[in-house]
């Protein structure tokens, strides 16, 4: 039996290493350790051995489906799932899987009729044999099993100020979403469980910080607080570092509180043209879009689309505003709000005043696998009295049987049989991309709606459908915001002002919140 | 398979729409002027020329944002292409007391050709798109103003595609689709009529 040959084999290993075993000590209890895995949340025994933490080995390879057997003769455990053994040595830390030797920071140790492990033994003897990754975090008396997002949640207030500043670090790094609430910030973490240490924060304008639930981190916000900015930093290539700055109301807005317009970024969704440190700190978080488990649905990547643009202008307002421009501006503000409170990836069809083709504006969504399309415009109409926003989605007017029969059976993937013209192959697979889609856009499109009712005017058919070219291609939930209308003389003053563009970003940010939250919702099983 | 017939349909109209709309280019031009609907230059070549029927024309309403549809006389032509055009071109005439026409001005017709399955290709000249003032709104009232004009009276029209300059066109204004036919959409006309 190869089992036995390996005890034997670590028995020989013990033996010449001579007897360094530890004094036999009576285990304390301790605080149990816990497993989180995508089961749920198990508790596994633990002791104090010394000053070691000691873990029942019973529990685990209950939870691991592992077989233990004692060799008396040979001084060791054999700890076997299928074909795969572990040996331990109950001499000393060593341990032995397929003739490799490694060492163990103690031995197993009995407590009763039953064995206790250290918690390395877990990671670097157990997790080999069952095939799956597990992450002992003895701080937290976590064990992390597979590829469970559990991020480390550290948070630091520096002192002195203004501004406050709050440190977090992420390890590894998640996406968050960061919600402003009358009395406190809540940083909302993309991930399956937060592992909570250290909190050392309270003073300036933070009252506490604490577990809001088990994703949600609070800011408890002192009353004279006014506004946050908030920026994040790769610490090293695991974890990230978000900094909030607090200020209090009535004193002057933040610095870079919205992007610098700078040039076109050669790689979308990087920081402003700033030095570099700066730089690193205006970047977004975005390596947790490739971590194991990316695949789970989200709004990681969102695509703004500002229409028109160079010879295409757009309309034009009576004093002479053009809509390229407007909306161009609009977007780099959304832009840089959602770079830096959201922590998603935002990229631009435009950044500059240049023609895009429409295919190419999807094709840009579509390439980057965005989860939101926002197209931006303002609005003209014959009569200089009409105003409002206006939120549309997709019709399908006009794009035949094909898309309709997409609707109805969402799962099918036609694959249209046609007789000759690539061009046409082409035109019908793109036409298809939006009508997968349509439900999702029209519950993005309720949230635009009702966000931006709440703080700006809306037309009388404030949400709409129409067989709108741009939104056609996109292989994603999509909708195309009319801010206001540039014909109207008062709207197209109230347009190009910081407050009006202000508040159709902030809607627009608040509607991205509540459609991520569906979307998680969703994914929970929490929603149809 | 329809798309292939769609395509080679089309093909064969455009390739009409050159000679066609040349035809059309000098007959727009050879217009004495543009009057009243009974001083229409089609009289002069319509065997029943004192003919009119009652077609619903569609224009800008009050509140800006829809059409609405009004009741207007339009020369009688014999078969559903020659009637189409007449109608297209009252749509093109200026708007009745009261309303605002959601045509471009200078917007001509330049041929009209119906294909399979009630398609009806309409083609402008360059100024539906040149003098139109963009805005989805805007863009919207143009482009169903004319769908609806030829859909809501000629049964056999059940869709319509605009073309500029006798080409496809991706959009009038960079919103509204046009590569396809349009059928009608009820929503973007007021109920009732003026």
């Amino acid at each position: 039996m190869k089992a036995r040959v390996l005890l034997a084999i670590v028995s020989l290993v013990a033996a010449a290493a001579g007897t360094v075993r530890l004094d036999a000590q009576a285990p304390r209890a301790a605080a149990p350790y816990w497993v989180l895995s995508a089961d749920g949340r198990r508790s596994v025994t633990a002791a104090t051995v010394g000053d070691q933490d000691m873990l029942r080995l019973d529990d685990l390879a209950s939870m691991l489906q592992l077989t233990v057997r004692e060799d008396r003769a040979a001084k060791a455990l054999a700890v076997a799932r299928g074909t795969s053994v572990v040996v331990l040595s109950l001499d000393q830390g060593l341990a032995s899987i397929g003739g490799k030797i490694f060492s163990l920071s103690a031995p197993p140790a009995r407590d009763g009729s039953r064995w206790l492990i250290p918690p390395d033994a877990v990671s670097r003897a157990l997790a080999p044999i069952a095939g799956v990754r597990m992450e002992v975090r003895r701080a937290s008396r976590l064990i992390v099993l597979g590829d469970l997002r559990v991020p480390r949640i550290t948070v630091q207030q520096e002192p002195g100020g203004p501004p406050t500043r709050v440190s977090i670090d992420i390890a590894p790094r998640a996406a968050y979403t960061i919600v402003q609430e009358p009395k406190r910030l809540l940083i909302r973490f993309d991930a399956d469980s937060l592992d909570i240490g250290p909190i050392s924060a309270g003073g300036g304008l933070v009252e506490s910080v604490t577990a809001a639930d088990p994703l949600t981190l609070a800011i408890a916000l002192a009353k004279d607080f006014g506004t946050f900015r908030a920026a994040a930093a790769p610490v090293d290539t695991a974890s990230s570092r978000l900094v909030i700055d607090l200020t209090a109301a009535g004193t002057s807005p933040l610095p870079g509180a919205t992007r610098p317009q700078g040039p076109p970024p050669a790689v979308p969704a990087q920081a402003p043209a700033a030095p570099p440190q700066a730089a690193a700190a205006g970047q977004p978080p975005e390596t947790p879009v490739a971590l194991p488990g990316a695949e789970t649905p989200g709004v990681r990547t969102i695509v703004i689309d500002p229409g028109h643009g160079g010879d295409e202008q757009g309309t034009r307002g009576a004093s002479g505003v053009l809509e390229k421009d407007l909306v161009l501006d609009v977007a780099r503000r959304l832009r840089g709000v959602l770079d830096s409170r959201l922590g998603v990836r935002v990229l631009l069809t435009r950044d500059d005043d240049r023609i895009v083709p429409h295919d190419e504006r999807a094709s840009i969504a579509n390439n980057n696998k965005a989860d939101l399309f926002i197209s931006l415009h303002a609005n003209s109409s014959p009569n200089r009295s009409a105003g409002g926003a206006e939120v549309f989605y997709l019709s399908l007017d006009g794009l035949g049987a094909e898309a309709r029969k997409i609707v109805e059976s969402p799962d099918s993937k036609p694959v249209p049989l046609l007789g000759g013209g690539s061009r046409d192959i082409d035109l019908i697979l793109w036409d298809m991309a939006q009508a997968r889609h349509l439900s999702e856009s029209a519950a993005f499109a309720m949230f635009v709606e009702e966000e931006l009712r709440r703080r700006i005017e809306m037309s009388p058919n404030p949400v709409q459908q129409a067989p709108f070219r741009v939104l056609v291609a996109a292989n994603m939930p999509a909708v195309l915001v009319e801010m206001g209308f540039l014909s109207n003389p008062e709207q197209e003053a109230q347009l190009v002002s910081d407050d009006f563009k202000n508040r159709v970003v902030q809607a627009l940010v608040d509607a991205i919140v509540r459609y991520r939250g569906r979307v998680e919702a969703q994914a929970a099983g929490r929603l149809p | 398979m329809a798309v292939t017939l769609r395509a080679a349909a089309l093909t064969i109209i455009t390739a009409a729409a050159v000679g066609a709309g040349a035809w059309g280019a000098v007959r727009v031009l050879s217009r004495p002027s543009r009057g009243p609907v009974a001083a229409a230059p089609s009289q002069a070549r319509q065997p029943d020329a004192g003919r009119r029927i009652k077609a619903m024309l569609y224009y800008v309403a009050a509140d800006g944002l829809r059409l609405v549809a009004s009741e207007r006389d339009v020369v009688y032509a014999e078969g559903t292409s020659e009637q189409a055009k007449r109608i297209v071109e009252a749509l093109l005439e200026p708007a009745p007391e009261g309303l605002a026409s959601a045509i471009p001005p200078g917007t001509a017709l330049r041929g009209l050709f119906i294909g399979e399955q009630g398609d009806a290709y309409v083609d402008f000249n360059g100024s539906l798109r040149t003098n139109h003032p963009g805005g989805s709104a805007s863009e919207i009232l143009t482009v169903y103003a004319i769908v609806s004009a030829l859909t809501a009276n000629l049964p056999a029209i059940t869709s319509v595609q605009i073309l500029i300059e006798g080409h496809e066109v991706d959009t009038l204004a960079g919103h509204v689709d046009l590569r396809r036919p349009l059928p009608n959409a009820l929503q973007w006309a007021e109920k009732g009529t003026t």
